[in-house]
């Protein structure tokens, strides 16, 4: 089978990024992937803007005072009063958060930035009710994503939100508290089995008076730190926190870690080995390099075999980020989406526990694939959502209370199916039918079908289209067959 | 506006299309009934972290009293179990199932160095694993991956909500939610759904992600035409609260009666997370608790199944022994579990009432391992290897 430039391209936008816009869709046929990939890391290169959602200082501060006074226990009615606002008025700023870094991704140009910023995310996985923190831990993961791993590694593992997640505030010379150790090592760097339960004693040591203070700045308590001399990796030494760091960045095997992850991530699930050392080789020549690691994927020839093809089911946020890129939504309430993700199992910032979303297959069962094949023509208006998502207490997102505004109350449907709601959002259609303006009627399905699906269709769904869709005019025929052909199942494949 | 609802929704019979149908898809054209007698387990999750010490009260202990001068129970309020110990006095029912041998409680259920966070602790709860371990699927989901190999029986673990959780999530097998069978029909009843999925076939290996969504799309829509017919066969005319969990109880009641091949049920209640003005929160779900399950029991009794239905609650932590300032709990450790079922081999309280003189931090210390709860159940009730599913041997109760 003959793959186009344009498969190509696109395969090469899913994975690099959200996938292409719709402005992008008449671009494709003439380029080469080399080409687009030159041009989308060209589009990377700038630092991020900040998303300062505790944007004044006086804000991060009351948020870092709530931190540290709910670190001490400290009792009483007014401070749990105050506390429990402060962590109200957290939970919501961390909700914008959200939807501002979401809408970063639909209609940013620095696309690779944002989607390698979202493999990071997920990898450096990190729950913490401090909006100051939050805000932080993701600036320095959109700055660094494409810059040095080890450069990453440090400020992650630097930043408050990581240090109070993983307990490392608590780690002081007389009582060690492993946690931060353990998971630099089994999750950020090394994984199981490159370690033993020694080297995380001793790791744990050499981190003890790393932590962070109010105005959310590292700090290092020498009187907490552990000065004695530690046996690590085969190392020994008066070790500190940052020659862990470099001790683990010197290890091979770390290489290899993120090459095979980000494989898996940005390739197949299932690694090819012989390609993954070829990339683990020259990530740890290059001194970590990212970027390097990036382009030597993207613009080598077996990222483009078939098999690599529509072979990764999409997450969550790239399933609505995708869809919000080729078909631009505004949705009367923003919040729907944070209701989309709950469902769908990736609300971002709320990582399921420190390893983060384990993806692929696990992304889909019963309820999740029919909500994720109805979500079309949810945002579409024609169809009803009733779905109420979990309480999660630890995120007390309180959406259904505050959905009032964008879902208009449906009627009570006759045939007792309960209370479901109409999605209210205006979908941009004229920009998206102009891209077809020269397309004649009898190739429009075949137009279509190849720039939305990266997976062929089994059979051809011609005939069973033809049921279900609009014939009246051009314009319903391009709506319906496009809402339609994202209602597949290979639809949820890149 | 552009597909027409009617045609999009049209009703159709799954059934008639099973020529074109890929073989993974035939085998659940037979589905299993299961013969009477089949043993079911219902767990019901309080969301939250339920209260434990004011569910199960001391009533005799001057330490309850003295560390909850505005929030323990009175004495006098508490529905007596025996010198020592009291239910909820929202609990009538189950003193009720207590009296007559049908509840068992355990108490001090816990796990070593318990964690506070809500969803840490859930996540350990629903997966089975130990406070150090992450695991991607939980206990109930590898009950399913060990039980139906080539799966037959996709509808043997069912959770109702809309969402599904964790604990039904295995590597190979995942259960099913939802909350209304009527309108899982509705929704999965598409006829485009109906239409792609039956023009699928199966020529890739299994392992091909375009299969598997194929695979739980065909599972999904079968799996509800399924539940459908059985939730209408033999549909319970026993009255049940208007409530949720009265709602989803009535559901399960009339799936048991229709002997689908489900062996787990999953549901939950909450919030329980009552670190404000306890007393009017744990009351409000406590009452839609003890009226859904005593409809439920009662419903059971009718039809003589009790004897094969085990239910069980638990809760992601109890709470802190002293109240807090403003009415409420905070996070704690070990909790308690209701075990409901009128085929228990023990009943009332299996072991000894939480000390609260001995405590860490403030928090009462576990006395039994969650995990032997599940070991037992999976062992004993659901007849299958559960050191294969939990990874680990553990020693089993004897309440079944």
């Amino acid at each position: 089978m003959v793959i186009t430039n344009q498969i190509k391209n696109q395969h090469l936008l899913w994975r690099a990024g959200f996938g292409p816009s719709v402005h992008q869709l008449n671009t494709f046929t003439s380029f080469y992937p080399v080409k687009t990939y030159a041009d989308l890391a060209a589009s990377s290169e700038r630092p991020p803007v900040y998303i300062d959602i505790a944007n004044n200082f006086a804000d991060g501060f009351t948020m870092g005072l709530g931190e540290v006074l709910r670190n001490r226990k400290k009792e009483g009615t007014d401070d749990k009063l105050q506390k429990r606002e402060l962590a109200k008025k957290s939970r919501d700023q961390i909700k914008s958060l959200n939807l501002t870094w979401l809408d970063q991704m639909v209609n940013s140009p620095a696309q690779i930035r944002e989607k390698v910023s979202l493999f990071w995310h997920g990898h450096f996985a990190c729950r913490n009710i401090n909006i100051y923190n939050q805000q932080l831990l993701l600036q320095q993961i959109r700055s660094n994503a494409l810059g040095s791993f080890g450069e990453l590694l440090t400020a992650v593992s630097k930043s408050p939100a990581m240090l109070a997640f993983l307990n490392n505030q608590q780690n002081k010379k007389s009582h060690p508290n492993e946690n931060f150790a353990r998971e630099v090592m089994e999750l950020f760097t090394l994984g199981r089995g490159n370690y033993t339960e020694t080297d995380v004693k001793e790791a744990a040591r050499a981190f003890t008076g790393w932590g962070f203070n109010l105005q959310g700045g590292f700090v290092n308590r020498p009187f907490q730190h552990d000065t004695g001399t530690k046996t690590f990796l085969g190392k020994k030494g008066n070790f500190d926190g940052d020659d862990i760091i470099k001790i683990l960045l010197e290890q091979k095997n770390c290489a290899t870690f993120i090459a095979r992850k980000m494989y898996r991530y940005f390739v197949n699930d299932q690694p090819n080995e012989v390609n993954v050392q070829w990339l683990a080789d020259r990530f740890y020549q290059s001194n970590y390099n990212i970027s390097s690691l990036l382009k030597d994927v993207f613009t080598s020839s077996w990222f483009y075999d078939e098999k690599n093809i529509g072979s990764k089911i999409k997450s969550p946020v790239d399933l609505l980020v995708g869809f919000r890129r080729m078909l631009p939504v505004e949705f009367d309430n923003k919040e729907v989406q944070l209701l989309f993700q709950r469902a769908l199992g990736q609300v971002l910032f709320y990582p399921p526990n420190v390893a983060g979303w384990p993806g692929g297959k696990n992304w889909i069962d019963s309820s999740a694939l029919m909500l994720r094949l109805r979500l079309p023509q949810l945002i579409a208006g024609n169809d009803l959502f009733g779905i109420a998502a979990k309480a999660d207490d630890d995120q007390q997102m309180g959406m259904m209370e505050q959905l009032g505004k964008g879902l208009q109350a449906g009627r009570n449907e006759m045939n007792g199916l309960g209370k479901r709601f109409k999605v209210s959002a205006k979908i941009d259609w004229p920009v998206y039918q102009k891209q077809f303006i020269n397309t004649p009627r009898p190739q429009l399905y075949h137009v279509i079908e190849t720039a939305l699906l990266q997976a062929k269709m089994p059979v051809a769904l011609d005939a069973i289209v033809d049921k279900s869709i609009d014939q009246s005019t051009r314009e319903n025929y391009i709506q319906s067959l496009s809402l339609l052909l994202m209602s597949t199942p290979e639809y949820q494949l890149c | 506006m552009l597909i027409r609802r009617r045609q999009f929704l049209q009703v159709g019979s799954l059934a008639t299309a099973s020529v074109m149908m890929p073989k993974f898809l035939k085998a659940f054209e037979q589905p299993n009934a299961v013969p009477a007698g089949n043993k079911v387990v219902v767990v019901l999750q309080l969301s939250g972290g339920n209260d434990g010490l004011n569910t199960v009260i001391p009533y005799r202990n001057d330490v309850y009293y003295r560390e909850r001068p505005g929030l323990g129970i009175d004495k006098a309020k508490a529905l007596r179990l025996t010198d020592e110990a009291g239910l909820h006095p929202a609990l009538t029912g189950f003193k009720n199932l207590f009296d007559d041998g049908s509840l068992g409680i355990l108490n001090s259920v816990g796990y070593p160095n318990p964690d506070r966070s809500h969803f840490r602790s859930m996540d350990i709860w629903q997966s089975g694993s130990k406070s150090n371990q992450y695991f991607d699927t939980g206990w109930v989901g590898r009950y399913l991956d060990a039980q139906c190999h080539c799966c037959d029986k996709p509808t043997q673990a069912l959770e109702l909500d809309d969402v599904l959780s964790l604990a039904l999530k295995g590597n190979n097998n995942k259960g099913l939610a939802f909350k209304d069978p009527r309108r899982l029909f509705g929704t999965s009843n598409a006829q485009f759904y109906k239409d792609i999925s039956k023009n699928y076939s199966d020529h890739h290996h299994d392992e091909q992600p375009a299969d598997y969504l194929y695979k739980t799309m065909a599972e999904t829509l079968s799996s509800a035409d399924y539940i459908y017919k059985q939730s209408r066969l033999h549909p319970t005319n026993s009255a049940y609260p208007k409530s949720e969990l009265g709602n989803s109880l009535q559901t399960i009641a009339s799936l048991i009666f229709s002997e689908i091949n489900t062996k787990v049920y999953y549901l939950s209640l909450g919030s329980f997370d009552t670190h404000v003005n306890q007393g009017n929160q744990q009351q409000r779900l406590f009452t839609e608790m003890n009226e859904a399950v005593s409809a439920f029991v009662n419903d059971l009794k009718k039809s003589n199944r009790f004897e094969d239905v085990l239910l069980f609650s638990f809760s992601e932590f109890g709470r802190r022994v002293a109240q807090n300032a403003s009415g409420g709990t905070d996070h704690g450790t070990a909790n308690n579990m209701f075990l409901v079922s009128g085929g228990l081999k023990q009943q009332g309280l299996l072991n000894a009432m939480p000390d609260l003189t001995t405590l860490t931090e403030g928090d009462l210390n576990y006395e039994v391992d969650f995990k032997q709860v599940y070991a037992t159940i999976l062992n004993k009730w659901l007849g299958v290897d559960d050191k294969a599913i939990l990874g680990e041997t553990y020693r089993h109760l004897s309440f079944i």
